[in-house]
Formats: C-alpha cells, sequence, structure tokens
C-alpha cells in the first residue's frame, strides 16, 4: 500500500511537472486567445513559413487544427464544441455545408485580391457566385504511371486499366465516387449519375477490372507509388505532384474522357468568433507572392492566376497540373447528392472491394 | 454488513464510469441503429445487415481472420510467457516486450510497409540467395503477421500473469509422482494457467474483429473487416445508422463469447 | 543445461520479432534521405529538426502529460472496481458487470469516439484537454480491471479469514494483505492504460478541438505526405528514454528488493 501510495505520489509529481513545461512552451509559442485564428486544415497543407509570416506581420496567432476527411470535419463542426473561424472543405462537401447552413456568406468588400483568381474556379455549381467560399487549390483525377514499365501511350483511355497486360499492377485510392466515377466516365456516363441501374453495370464493370487491382489505400499510395511497388494507380492530381516530386519515373495523365475537377476551398464556419483574423488571413493568402510560394510548397494547383504567373515557366506549362482548357470543361465537378444516392455508392464500393480475391 | 457498504462505496466510481461512459453510449449507438441514413426510423439496417451476403460475408471473413490471428499470438505468446516465468530478470524482460507498443501504432506499421516493400528489407534479404523480388505487401500472410505482431504483448502479460499464480508445488509434486514433462504440462501447467489464456484470448480476438488502420495500410482493403466497415459508415458515408447497426452486432457477438469463456470456467472448476 | 539454451534461443527470437521494426524505424531516423527506404548516409539532421520544432515538443509533453494522468485515474477507479466485481457474490450481477466492463474493449475506436463526441457535446462539456482526458480514462479502464480481477481471483479466502479471525478489520484486511497481493496486477493494468492512451487515435481525434493535440493525432495527420523522418527521430528519442526509464526502474526496485530477503525464483531448472 505503501509502495502504491508513494508511486501515486510520484506520477502526479510528474504530471505537474509536464503540466508546468506545456504551459512554458504555449506561452513561448504566443497562443494567448484573444487574438488567434483557428484553422481547420488538412494535415500539412500549408507552407509553415507562411504561417509565421503572417502570425509576425498581422500579431494574430494561427492555431491549427488538422482533420483527414471532409465528413470528420463536418461532423465536428456539426455536432458543436468546436470553434473553428476558417476551413477548408472539398467542393461537395461546401454544397453539402452551405444546405445544412453551417457557413458564413463571405463579405466580399472585406476582401482582397480577388481579381486574381482565374474564372475557370470561380462561380462554380457547388457554390454560385461564390458567396461562401473562395478556391484554395484545384485538381483532377487521373492515372500515375511509372515510365519504366509503362508507356505514355498504353494509358490513354480510362478503359486501358482492364488492359489484361495490368494484372495485379494498379493502385487505387480508397474513395467511393471516385473509383466508382472513372467507372462510370469509361461507359461515358456522368460522375454525378444516380441512376441506381448504371451505377450497378459501373460496378459490375469494376469487378471485371478486380484481377488488375493490387490495392485499395488511402494517403499512402503516395509512398507506395514513389517507392515503385506498383507501376500504375488512380489518384488525385495533387497527390500525384507529391509523388513525382520523389521518383522522376511518374508521370500523371488524365485520360481523354474527362475526368472529375475537386476544388479545395476556404470557408467560414458559423462557429467562427475572429472574423477579422479571417479576412486578415484570406487577404494575405489571396496575395499573388504568398499564393505562389504556398503553390510552390504545397505543390498543388493554385486557383490563383497571379500567384500561377510567379512560379517557374516549367510549373505554368505542365499540362500534367495545368490541363488545357478543354480537359477542364470536360470534366465534372462533382455535386451533392442526396444521402441515399451517397449510401448507394459506398454499398456498391465496398461489394467491389469484398469482390476481390 | 460492514462488508457490503464498503463494497458499495468501491462500486460508486466504477458504477459512475459504467453508466457515463458504458450504458450511456451504447443506448446511443442502439437508438442511432434504427435511423437510416435520411433520418427516419426504420429497421431497415437490420434487414439490410442480415439479408445482403456483403455484410455476411464481412463478419464471416472478420471471424476467421480474428480466429487465426488469435490462434498465431497465442502461439507465440504461450511459450514466451511460460520460459519468461523461468528467466532471470523476468520483470524486466516483461517490460521490454511492452516497450514496443508504446510506439505508434502508425509508425510500426510504416516499418513494416518498409521490411516488406519490393525493394524493402526482406527482398533485399532474399536477393543475397539470388531470390527474386517477391509480393509481400497486401498478402494474407503480412496481414495477419503484422496484426499478430501488434497483439503479441496484449497476449503475452494476462498469461505471464496467469503462469506466475501457478504453484510450483503442483508442478514439483506431478513430477515426483512419475509424471513426465509433457503430462505434466497439459495436465497441470495448461488448466492451471487457463485462466490467463482465456484473459489474453479476449483482449486480442475481440479487437482483432474490428481492425480497421491495418486492413488498408498492409492488406490492400484486401481483407474487409466489420471495423473498415464501420469506420467507413462513421467518417466517410456519414451512415451513422448502419455503422451502429454493426456496432450492436459485435457487442451482442462480444456477449456471446464472454458468456462461453464464462461456462467453460465454471465446468474447469468442478473437474 | 540444455533446455536451457532451447528457451533462451526462442526468447531471443520473439524479442527481435518485436524489436525489428523498431530498429528499423529508429535506424532510419539517421538516414540523408527522405523517407524510409534506401540509406542514404549517416546524419544527426532529423533530430536537430525535431528539437527545433516547440510545436511538437509541446505535443509531446501534452501526449505525455495525458497518459499519465489518464491512466493513474484510470487505474485507480479500475481497481475498485475490481474489487467490487471480487465481491459481488451473485453470478449474474458479476457476469453482467463483466460483460459490460468490456464493451468499450471489444467496441471499435471510430464508434467509441463518435458516441463520446455525441455525448459531451450533448452534456455541453468543451471539447479539448478535459474531454479527451475523460475519453482515455473512459477506454483504459476495463483493462485495468481485466489486469487486476485474476490477481483477486488468486487470492485465497482462507487467508483473508484468518487474518479477520486475528482481529484485523475490513480496512486493514484491504490494506495489508488484499493491496500489496495484487499490487503486480495494478501495475500491469496501469502500463496497459498507459499503452492505450500514447496508442489511440481515433477516439482522441474525434473529441479533441481547441488547439489540444496529440502526438498519434498530429502523426497521422503528417503522415499524408508520408512520415518525415523527424518523426523517426522522435521515436528513437521516445524509444531511448523509455528504455532507460524502464532499465532504471528495474534496477531501482531490484535494489530494494534485495535488502529483503531474496529467496524466490529459480533461476536455473
Amino acid at each position: 500500500m505503501k509502495k502504491l501510495m508513494s508511486m501515486i505520489v510520484a506520477i502526479l509529481a510528474v504530471v505537474a511537472g509536464l503540466a508546468l513545461w506545456s504551459a512554458n512552451l504555449k506561452k513561448t509559442q504566443g497562443a494567448t486567445g484573444g487574438n488567434t485564428l483557428n484553422f481547420a486544415n488538412w494535415g500539412d497543407y500549408i507552407d509553415p513559413a507562411l504561417i509565421k509570416k503572417f502570425e509576425k506581420q498581422t500579431g494574430y496567432h494561427v492555431n491549427q487544427e488538422t482533420f483527414d476527411s471532409n465528413e470528420a470535419m463536418y461532423t465536428k463542426i456539426q455536432q458543436g464544441g468546436t470553434s473553428y473561424d476558417l476551413t477548408v472543405p472539398s467542393e461537395y462537401m461546401v454544397e453539402k455545408m452551405i444546405k445544412a447552413n453551417m457557413l458564413i456568406p463571405l463579405d466580399k468588400s472585406r476582401l482582397t485580391g480577388l481579381k486574381n483568381f482565374g474564372s475557370l474556379y470561380m462561380n462554380r455549381s457547388f457554390d454560385p457566385g461564390n458567396k461562401y467560399s473562395l478556391p484554395y487549390f484545384w485538381g483532377t483525377l487521373g492515372i500515375i504511371y511509372n515510365d519504366q514499365y509503362v508507356k505514355r501511350s498504353e494509358v490513354e483511355h480510362w478503359d486501358d486499366l482492364w488492359n489484361k497486360k495490368w494484372r495485379g499492377d494498379i493502385m487505387l485510392i480508397d474513395s467511393a465516387r471516385d473509383i466508382l466515377g472513372f467507372s462510370l466516365v469509361s461507359m461515358g456516363k456522368s460522375m454525378n449519375t444516380t441512376n441506381p441501374t448504371t451505377l450497378q453495370l459501373a460496378k459490375t464493370k469494376l469487378d471485371a477490372l478486380s484481377p488488375n487491382v493490387k490495392a485499395v489505400v488511402a494517403d499512402e499510395i503516395k509512398m507506395y507509388m514513389a517507392e515503385g511497388e506498383a507501376p500504375l494507380a488512380v489518384d488525385w492530381s495533387g497527390e500525384a505532384a507529391d509523388m513525382m516530386w520523389d521518383n522522376s519515373h511518374l508521370h500523371y495523365v488524365v485520360p481523354t474522357e474527362g475526368s472529375n475537377l475537386w476544388f479545395d476551398n476556404f470557408v467560414i464556419p458559423k462557429t467562427a468568433k475572429h472574423l477579422k483574423a479571417v479576412y486578415a488571413f484570406l487577404n494575405f493568402m489571396n496575395d499573388p507572392k504568398n499564393a505562389a510560394q504556398n503553390a510552390d510548397y504545397v505543390g498543388y494547383s493554385t486557383p490563383n492566376d497571379a500567384a500561377l504567373r510567379r512560379l517557374p515557366k516549367k510549373v505554368q506549362n505542365d499540362k500534367q497540373f495545368y490541363p488545357d482548357q478543354d480537359v477542364i470543361r470536360r470534366s465534372e465537378v462533382y455535386k451533392d447528392l442526396a444521402p441515399k444516392t451517397v449510401g448507394l455508392y459506398n454499398d456498391l464500393f465496398l461489394e467491389f472491394k469484398m469482390f476481390r480475391k | 454488513m460492514k462488508k457490503s457498504t464498503t463494497n458499495a462505496a468501491f462500486y460508486v466510481p466504477y458504477g459512475l464510469w459504467l453508466a457515463l461512459f458504458v450504458v450511456a453510449p451504447v443506448l446511443l449507438i442502439i437508438y442511432q441503429s434504427f435511423f437510416d441514413i435520411s433520418g427516419h426510423f426504420t429497421l431497415s439496417n437490420y434487414a439490410t445487415y442480415f439479408q445482403s451476403g456483403t455484410y455476411i460475408l464481412m463478419t464471416i471473413n472478420s471471424v476467421v481472420y480474428a480466429f487465426i490471428i488469435t490462434a498465431v499470438t497465442l502461439l507465440i505468446s504461450y511459450p514466451t510467457a511460460y520460459l519468461l516465468h523461468y528467466a532471470k530478470h523476468k520483470q524486466l524482460w516483461l517490460l521490454l516486450i511492452i516497450l514496443p507498443t508504446w510506439i505508434n501504432l502508425l509508425l510500426k506499421a510504416y516499418a513494416f510497409i518498409g521490411i516488406f516493400s519490393q525493394d524493402g528489407g526482406v527482398n533485399g534479404f532474399l536477393a543475397m540467395f539470388g531470390i527474386a523480388p517477391k509480393q509481400f505487401l497486401f498478402t494474407d500472410f503480412s496481414f495477419i503477421l503484422v496484426a499478430s505482431y501488434i497483439e503479441i504483448p496484449f497476449m503475452i502479460l494476462p498469461i505471464f500473469n496467469g503462469i506466475e499464480e501457478l504453484d510450483q508445488g503442483y508442478v514439483n509434486a506431478s513430477r515426483d509422482l512419475g509424471a513426465k514433462g509433457w503430462q505434466t504440462f497439459t495436465r497441470v501447467i495448461l488448466p492451471l494457467t487457463m485462466s490467463g489464456v482465456k484473459a489474453g484470448v479476449q483482449a486480442v480476438f475481440i479487437p482483432s474483429l474490428s481492425l480497421f488502420m491495418l486492413t488498408r495500410l498492409i492488406g490492400g482493403n484486401r481483407v474487409i473487416t466489420l471495423g473498415t466497415a464501420i469506420e467507413e459508415h462513421f467518417l466517410v458515408t456519414m451512415n451513422w445508422g448502419m455503422g451502429s447497426t454493426i456496432g450492436v452486432v459485435l457487442i451482442i457477438a462480444m456477449f456471446l463469447i464472454m458468456f462461453l469463456t464464462g461456462e467453460r470456467k465454471r465446468k474447469g472448476g468442478r473437474a | 543445461m540444455k533446455k536451457w539454451k532451447w528457451s533462451n534461443l526462442y526468447l531471443i527470437f520473439v524479442f527481435i520479432l518485436l524489436y525489428v521494426p523498431i530498429f528499423y524505424l529508429v535506424g532510419y531516423s539517421f538516414s540523408a534521405g527522405d523517407s524510409m527506404s534506401n540509406f542514404h548516409g549517416f546524419t544527426w539532421q532529423h533530430y536537430l529538426d525535431l528539437f527545433a520544432d516547440t510545436r511538437m515538443i509541446q505535443i509531446v509533453v501534452d501526449t505525455l502529460l495525458l497518459a499519465l494522468l489518464s491512466s493513474l485515474i484510470a487505474t485507480i477507479v479500475g481497481t475498485m472496481g475490481a474489487l467490487a466485481i471480487h465481491r459481488t457474490s451473485r453470478p449474474v450481477i458479476k457476469n453482467t458487470v463483466l460483460s459490460m466492463n468490456n464493451i468499450l474493449m471489444v467496441s471499435p475506436d471510430v464508434i467509441i469516439g463518435a458516441s463520446f463526441l455525441i455525448f459531451f457535446t450533448a452534456l455541453k462539456v468543451p471539447l479539448g484537454f478535459l474531454s479527451v482526458l475523460l475519453s482515455h480514462i473512459a477506454f483504459s479502464i476495463p483493462i485495468v480491471v481485466l489486469m487486476v480481477l485474476p490477481k483477486l481471483k488468486e487470492m485465497r479466502q482462507s487467508m483473508l479469514d484468518a487474518a479477520r479471525d486475528l482481529g484485523s478489520t475490513t480496512t486493514q484486511v484491504l490494506t495489508h494483505i488484499i493491496m500489496p497481493f495484487i499490487t503486480p496486477g495494478i501495475l500491469s493494468g496501469f502500463f496497459m492504460a498507459f499503452t492505450y492512451s500514447l496508442d489511440d487515435f481515433a477516439v482522441t481525434f474525434f473529441v479533441t478541438g481547441n488547439g489540444f493535440q496529440t502526438l498519434a493525432v498530429e502523426i497521422y495527420a503528417r503522415a499524408r505526405q508520408g512520415i518525415s523522418l523527424e518523426i523517426n527521430a522522435l521515436s528513437g528519442v521516445m524509444f531511448i528514454f523509455a528504455l532507460l526509464l524502464v532499465i532504471g526502474y528495474y534496477f531501482i526496485q531490484q535494489g530494494a528488493q534485495t535488502r529483503k530477503a531474496k529467496h524466490k525464483g529459480g533461476e536455473t531448472l
């Protein structure tokens, strides 16, 4: 008993010591409360140097919290208990959040640098007139191939993935809408299909792809591809950029039939309390110089045309990440579908994953 | 009389915990399981679970994998715990067995990816003998190995505790009565350490039913367990009703397992 | 003598198996490259990066604090629970309580996390350190109970009766006989609770907020771009630290024990 008691005391002493240390560290980082910006962002999705610069320039402290899926972020905001001032959902989630009345409209009079954005990226169906959102990064869905094993001409079309040659060679991103989506596109259907029969057909077609599929994975796909674990993958352009950074044998193609066009966007949830800081931050990020630095760090495609012009020519002319306008026009933006349809997409995708043996 | 009052005092904090963090969430989950994705009251989630082949197949898969993982873990852990019991500095070794669990699961998974990948450690080792690179990742082998790896400390600890409690006198008596080593083991040691084994099996089998991170990272989603499905329903589909339904099934399965192991215990006691 | 050798060989094999991934992680923390494939030559750079990363250090400190505090409280509550369960004589109640005890152990983290989130928001508990602490205590209690209960079962009733016959009060029996006897179980319970807390990602992920972050959550977030070797360096530091702690603790205890009589054991068989 004595022994146990002395252990409890020892542990409490250590806890107290750690608490002091933690409080000290917090002070050195400048988190004081009033002048903060609570920013919910995807992991590693902003240049930390820019945050430091912003804090130095404006005196605000950025409190960054990370999430790893749109849905997790949505759940937390919807349940309350969080106090995010700013977050970065994808386009279909923006639509969903608008419908759920969870966002504060942007006050355009307090925003600068709006003219820097390319017209292709503004006024999209998920948020007409950009009432609630500003695009942060954008991209497409496509095929990544390793030129040691695959020739560019072999992956021009989505249907090329079904080639018997690629047995056990393809990695797929673990996302129901994207995988069923490309199956739909390969059949000439819309990525926003809601007809159950068509969806069933798309799933049956995917089952035939099954022998070619090596694995269905998430973020890890980048590491696997960079290390040459598989010659082919289906993933988003931003992720492709990361992989190609690590492995020069990798290339990215948007198949000619078209693809998905996605946007991650700044929005202000209703929980926001520091609007002044939010607008200061948005204006800071809209600044072409900062946006260019951020695009350079993150490696995704920026919707800020003025920023794009500041990036190296090699990046500007890279058709993989800044494709021709007609590719963009041919690509579809996801709509926020009815819960029942989303459920169907997911059920079919689950069945597809189960089917693989 | 006095005994019951102190007992009640012990039950207060624990009972409070049971009520707030077990009963309340379970009721919440049961309640949720009766709502479909559009928020209407329904029994359809249960109908889906038991009628669609997908979920039944998934359940069978989960049970089979959990069974294999538990068996592998037990096979490795029992001798380890047994030998540890007779080792010098056994408490130190035991702590050293728990230590690897303090390194984050994701990091260990990434290390295994490095070890098993095409140009990773194992294939590098094979290459020394002139064997061509083999596919290890995304196979049942690697999945079961990594899952067992994660669970081994959770199996060794209770078994070790069970063996520690074993009165050495019984073992010696059995030997003195002329029992062979193997007989002593099966007749005396194993039955007397069964409670530890049961605790270990419970600590490993049940969580193995609902593994999720590893099924994707190491299994490449070739293995879909109930845990994977629940994770998807909560985090991706936002179909909390269906996710909760699977959760309810898991809880019932757990009660069954507890009931079954409890039954055996009583018989063992009488024998 | 022969048998002794064989058994050692097996133990060594198990230890190698357990430590291979750890050494792999730590090994790459010295690689000049930026991923865990192909060693690129020796460097301390990742350690320098780590010590310059205030945010990371803050998170490590918070994580340890949370783990220690939550496992301490969980151990106290769990031990009381185990004592209560042990004294319950009616098998129906006992089994029901035990089954309820195990619910949190079988429930997938995602369900626990989601239901706790709903629960906390309903009770207006602010998300942050407090909500995470409560959750960690909650999911650590069952493992403590499971670790302590077998010890209680091993205890012989005759021993307690003897103590009572000699005039000990209930409290005396508890503090002088029961507690010392079950101390190993309590300690393993504490260690397991500590382990659970360090390891948890999903539950914390759901119930955290307002800037409070644990190491597991931070690692998952950073892993989006592939794990940077700074994290390997962190694993290296934590591993060495834990190792020293464990060995140090062991020898201090060992020293204390040699002063007492030394008879238990039987190293050679």
